[in-house]
């Protein structure tokens, strides 16, 4: 599914002494199928954006087009329900979200609202268990019994058993060990590969927006600062010191290599395979001093 | 959704009303509580909203957004009014339409209950929104001191109080972000059949509650661990002042007071 936003401008608390402008002028294009990674310092309206892709927040000024469907400011859209259904958010921390008595009734909420049957919902609900890496004997359990990892995963699940067209991240792995973090972007990223779903990614991790997305856009100060390709945004690293952000560790493994060796690797590496093929070829050609 | 609301709210701004110190506030709106009632007639009426004006003129609240979020309180006091234009059955007879019949003290009583009404909610609005909630419990505290000699625990219910106040904006972000988690997953609050809405309170108060119980543990175990052991013999961070022109704001309250007594019918 297609998304475009368009002069896309939100005021919170909106002609109150308390208005605060977090997004303005905010165009960008996600034709379906992208992996979108959206980095950005912290109060840069990332999250805020996220919001307008499924009617949660609407804009004050300009339009955003999911599908068929159009949000725009001042106009009431009655399909919020459909856009919701095909647009799965998961929120920062989304634990937080958990409320049924059992695991296997808090996954099948999200499906049985969108009007799928009870036997469906236990369906789907066990296939996406399997994918966040959790086993059946939890069903029964209730979330509150588990531990803080296994509560995301649980959280999670309840998201994709939703089987959204559009899957939207809210820095999904904040605050999880690095093992566990690795495996859900990895799930993340097998069910886009499988299911060619968009998937929309705030992060702030610079690896992962590397190797992960097919394009990723700056935000900054509310506004769209840059769009383009992993490797165009990360060739630029003093701008990205200057906006708070940073480069992937490789690229400034490379950028250390670069200046003590005083030549310049071929590409911009962006996993830990391109960089170590990149020095094994620098060694061939035998390094200068 | 709840952008607009105004109760129990603090505006920041720098104004006269915003400088008085929270006691002399708290004493002025509390005798002007009773005092309205003395009012009855229409000069004791224009006394007391130019008294009321002028607090409000010395707030520097953009009207806008005290009328805005009245709104609520606006449909109360017009019910108030209609209620007593109609129902009042004496003085001379205005008007008669069917069974609809309205009398001369109906009239007046509808006026001036509702405008009694007004100038309560303004009075009262006017504190909180030009004082911080630490502020307004610092000065009930101080008030309410003389009252330990009875054994009234003073310093622990000002430490209630401040905790819950400095909780409610958590509390309010915290309604929002998980409305907003289970809106995606398809609950709606605002819209279809109203047993509905009813049900989607569940999947809204289970994670508060359990966040709101998670966060008292955590702050009682943060207040310990730093020492706080109780009121006795703690002094204070923030010192409350009296100036001359908290002294000027309880005269005028007073001569408020005096006119309202001479005045009145
Ligand atoms: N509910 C709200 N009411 C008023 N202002 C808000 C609200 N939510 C966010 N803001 C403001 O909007 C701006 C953008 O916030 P947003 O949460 O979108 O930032 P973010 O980029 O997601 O930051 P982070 O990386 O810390 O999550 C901030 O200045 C914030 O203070
Ligand atoms: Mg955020």
């Amino acid at each position: 599914m297609q998304i475009n936003l368009t002069n896309v401008e939100h005021k919170y608390q909106k002609d109150t002494p308390f208005e605060r402008l977090a997004l303005r002028e905010v165009n960008i294009d996600i034709p379906s199928g992208t992996y979108l990674a959206i980095i950005g310092h912290t109060g840069s309206g990332k999250s805020t954006l996220l919001q307008h892709l499924n009617g949660l927040l609407k804009p004050t000024k300009g339009s955003v087009h999911i599908g068929e469907y159009t949000l725009a400011a001042g106009k009431k859209e009655k399909n919020l329900r459909a856009i919701r259904k095909k647009v799965g958010i998961v929120f920062q921390f989304p634990e937080h979200q958990l409320f049924e008595e059992t695991v296997l009734k808090d996954i099948c909420f999200g499906p049985m609202n969108f009007g799928v049957s009870e036997k469906e919902a236990i369906m789907l609900a066990k296939e996406s268990l399997h994918k966040v890496g959790l086993s059946e004997d939890i069903l029964d359990k209730s979330p509150f019994d588990l531990s803080g990892g296994q509560m995301r995963r649980v959280a999670i699940a309840g998201v994709l058993a939703m089987k959204p067209e559009v899957l939207v991240l809210d820095e999904p792995t904040a605050g999880l060990d690095p093992g566990g973090r690795k495996e859900i972007m990895d799930l993340f990223y097998d069910i886009h590969k499988e299911t060619k779903i968009s998937t929309i990614l705030v992060t702030h991790s610079m690896e992962d927006a590397a190797s992960y997305a097919d394009e990723i856009v700056i935000m900054h100060k509310g506004t769209v600062y840059e769009t383009g390709s992993p490797r165009e945004i990360f060739s630029q690293s003093d701008q990205l010191v200057s906006l708070g952000l940073d480069v992937p560790n490789t690229v400034r493994m490379q950028l250390m290599i670069e200046q003590q060796c005083g030549r310049k690797l071929d590409q911009i590496c962006l996993t830990m395979d391109e960089l170590s093929e990149q020095i094994e070829s620098l060694l061939k050609r035998g390094v200068p001093k | 959704m709840m952008d607009k609301m105004i109760f129990g709210r603090y505006v920041p701004a720098e104004s006269p009303m915003h400088r008085l110190d929270p006691r002399a506030k708290l004493l002025m709106v509390f005798i002007f509580v009773f005092i309205i009632f003395l009012a009855n007639n229409i000069a004791t009426y224009v006394v007391i909203g130019a008294f009321t004006l002028l607090i409000l003129n010395m707030s520097k609240i953009p009207a806008g957004f005290l009328i805005g979020g009245l709104r609520p309180v606006f449909y109360l006091i017009l019910f108030t009014f209609f209620l007593h234009l109609f129902f009042t059955k004496e003085g001379d007879l205005l008007f008669k339409w069917n069974f609809i019949e309205v009398y001369e003290n109906g009239l007046r009583q509808g006026i001036f209950i509702s405008l009694r009404f007004a100038f309560l909610i303004l009075i009262t609005s006017i504190l909180t929104l030009t004082t911080t909630p630490i502020s307004i419990t610092d000065g009930l505290e101080t008030l309410f001191n003389p009252l330990k000699k009875w054994k009234l625990p003073v310093h622990e219910l000002a430490l209630m109080m401040s905790i819950s106040l400095r909780f409610i904006p958590t509390l309010m972000e915290e309604t929002d972000k998980i409305m907003k988690a289970q809106a995606a997953r398809g609950t709606e609050f605002s819209t279809g059949p109203i047993k509905n809405r009813i049900k989607a309170i569940v999947p809204l108060l289970i994670p508060l509650f359990v966040s709101s119980f998670k966060r008292a543990e955590e702050l009682a175990t943060a207040m310990e661990s730093r020492g706080y052991r109780g009121g006795e013999g703690r002094t204070k961070y923030r010192l409350l002042k009296w100036e001359s022109k908290d002294t000027i704001l309880l005269a005028a309250i007073m001569v408020l007071t005096v006119l309202l007594l001479l005045l009145r019918s």
